[in-house]
């Protein structure tokens, strides 16, 4: 599902692939509303960030799958301080890692939308949201979340 | 007593500091003020500056041990060394380098500075202002998560939750800074106490966070000064021997974007059993601890995780009673520390560490022995040290 506006104010630092095209596939799957998430073609475990080795057996041969993006809330911070001339006037508001348990339990980090004083729950149920920025100087895609009623 | 130690080797022989301004206040160059400490400390020592031979420093300090040398007019450059990773987590981790290359015969008297003058340079707590972004901050900066405040602030949200952990402790820890360093002339925030009210009435930075749980951005320069142990016992003051440093991180510590296994940890976990084997001393041995504060959460797990309570206990031990000096139980941060004192990223801790041992703090514990310093926590790598009087030989 896509989001319908953006969490946070335009002006923050955009996120581009590495020159050595490590995580290529992420950014380009949010794109085209997809999360993928780095997987090892010879053991199977799933892992994150995206990195060349499998980190349980060695192996090169990483490959990308598709997950669903529905997770729980690992862990959470509610920022009121701005440390960035975009933020200024800006606080609250909530940053979320949220651990996926269908991919063995990788965590990713996001912002929890809604309220920004609303309670966070460690351990609530959350699904993705696909925040697209076509317009900026260049164009990308978040994954936002919000918790499950 | 096994083979491969540090223990007991070394010594610091002097300590020196220029004065502690707050950020961007200092009126000379970072560079004269990193001279300035190391010629503080030689004076402290009674050596002379030619005499060193060793440079150790952390968190990609900017001064160059070459262009000090020559400013010196050291004699001989033999050991130039700088701790990779972790920022002020190396502070411990720079000390015992120094140590081990004056331990094994790399070297005969290293001197470990750091020297920061924020004002000349970029500011640890701003975000990238970069119009893109990439590698592990990428997934980071885009959703508002870019100082180092909002880097921990989630793994202290997590062992709070897990352990029931209250916003009381941080505030014990903040107020025990901030209550010591009233005692100290030198300290930044001299004059300018803090109690409850005012710190549960302070602008949240990032939840669970307050104002006065964050570390101070500070400039000035500090050195401490580390010779063998035989040569130390000829120079003027009490010697300080170095029981043991270690440093490191657990296993995957840095898995990037948040995906740490042992997440919520000051990541001492591993650490703190090979400091406690290699001095041979136990958690109740410690006489006074400097525990190095970019927030108190930090500091608690800190003290968590080198077993001065268990988790669950923290909300009882962390108390003011327990923290100051020269009654508490294990008095913290006796010079008014990264909160209060300066943030000179943790070196100042090492030499208040040392003035304990000596007899010197402005918040003076009766007959310290054995003096703790653990550096800056939840980076990778982290580092923690111990210093032991004549007596713990």
């Amino acid at each position: 599902m896509n989001a319908t506006q953006s969490y946070l104010p335009e002006g923050l630092p955009i996120p581009t692939p590495e020159t050595d095209g490590l995580s290529a596939p992420y950014w380009n799957g949010l794109k085209e509303g997809v999360l993928t998430i780095q997987r090892c073609k010879s053991c199977g475990g799933w892992q994150w960030g995206p990195e060349w080795i499998c980190h349980r057996c060695l192996s090169f041969d990483m490959g990308w799958e598709k997950v669903e993006p529905r997770g729980r809330i690992f862990s959470w911070e509610r920022v009121w301080h701005p440390v960035h001339p975009a933020l200024k006037g800006h606080g609250p508001y909530i940053v979320v890692l949220v651990e996926l348990p269908h991919a063995d339990n990788v965590r990713l980090i996001g912002n929890l939308v809604g309220d920004p004083q609303q309670t966070v729950t460690i351990g609530a149920e959350v699904e993705g949201l696909f925040e697209h920025h076509p317009n900026a100087s260049t164009p990308h895609t978040l994954l936002q979340w919000r918790t499950v009623r | 007593m096994r083979a491969r130690t540090l223990r007991g080797k070394v010594a610091v022989a002097g300590i020196g500091e220029t004065t502690y301004y707050k950020h961007g206040k200092a009126p000379d160059s970072e560079f004269k003020l990193a001279l300035m400490a190391i010629l503080a400390a030689c004076k402290d020592a009674g050596i002379d500056p030619r005499e060193i031979d060793g440079f150790a420093s952390y968190s990609n300090d900017r001064n160059d041990p070459s262009r000090i040398a020559a400013a010196l007019g050291t004699r001989e450059l033999r050991f130039s060394n700088m701790q990779w990773g972790g920022g002020g987590g190396g502070g411990a981790a720079a000390i015992g380098n120094a140590s081990a290359a004056v331990a094994t015969g790399l070297a005969d008297c290293v001197v470990v500075f750091r020297s920061l003058a924020q004002g000349q340079f970029a500011r640890f707590g701003q975000g990238p202002q970069s119009p893109t972004i990439q590698g592990d901050m990428a997934f980071q900066a885009p959703y508002g998560l870019m100082s180092p405040g909002q880097r921990y602030a989630m793994k202290v949200n997590r062992f709070m939750h897990d352990h029931g952990v209250k916003q009381e402790a941080l505030r014990a820890i903040a107020l025990a800074s901030y209550h010591h360093a009233q005692a100290n002339p030198r300290a930044v925030m001299h004059g300018k106490p803090l109690d409850e009210k005012i710190y549960d009435e302070s602008r949240w930075i990032v939840e669970p966070f307050h104002l006065y749980d964050c570390c101070m951005e500070n400039d000035g320069a500090a050195a401490v000064i580390i010779v063998p142990a035989e040569r130390a016992r000829d120079l003027k003051h009490k010697p300080s021997y170095l029981l043991s440093a270690a440093g490191g991180s657990h296993h995957r510590c840095g898995a990037p974007s948040h995906n740490d296994p042992t997440y919520a940890s000051s990541n001492f976990t591993s650490v703190a059993p090979h400091l406690y084997e290699m001095a041979g001393v136990k958690p109740s041995d410690v006489d006074v601890l400097q525990s190095y504060e970019n927030f108190t959460g930090g500091v608690m797990m800190s003290i968590v995780e080198h077993g001065f309570c268990a988790p669950e206990e923290a909300n009882d031990f962390l108390v003011p009673e327990n923290l100051y000096a020269p009654t508490g139980k294990l008095p913290l941060n006796t010079s008014g520390g990264n909160l209060a004192e300066c943030y000179m990223h943790g070196l100042e801790l090492q030499i208040e560490a040392v003035r304990q041992i000596r007899g010197e703090s402005t918040s003076q514990v009766p007959k310290v022995d054995v003096s703790m310093v653990i550096a800056g926590p939840m980076v990778t790598p982290v580092s923690s040290c111990i210093f032991g009087s004549e007596a713990t030989l």
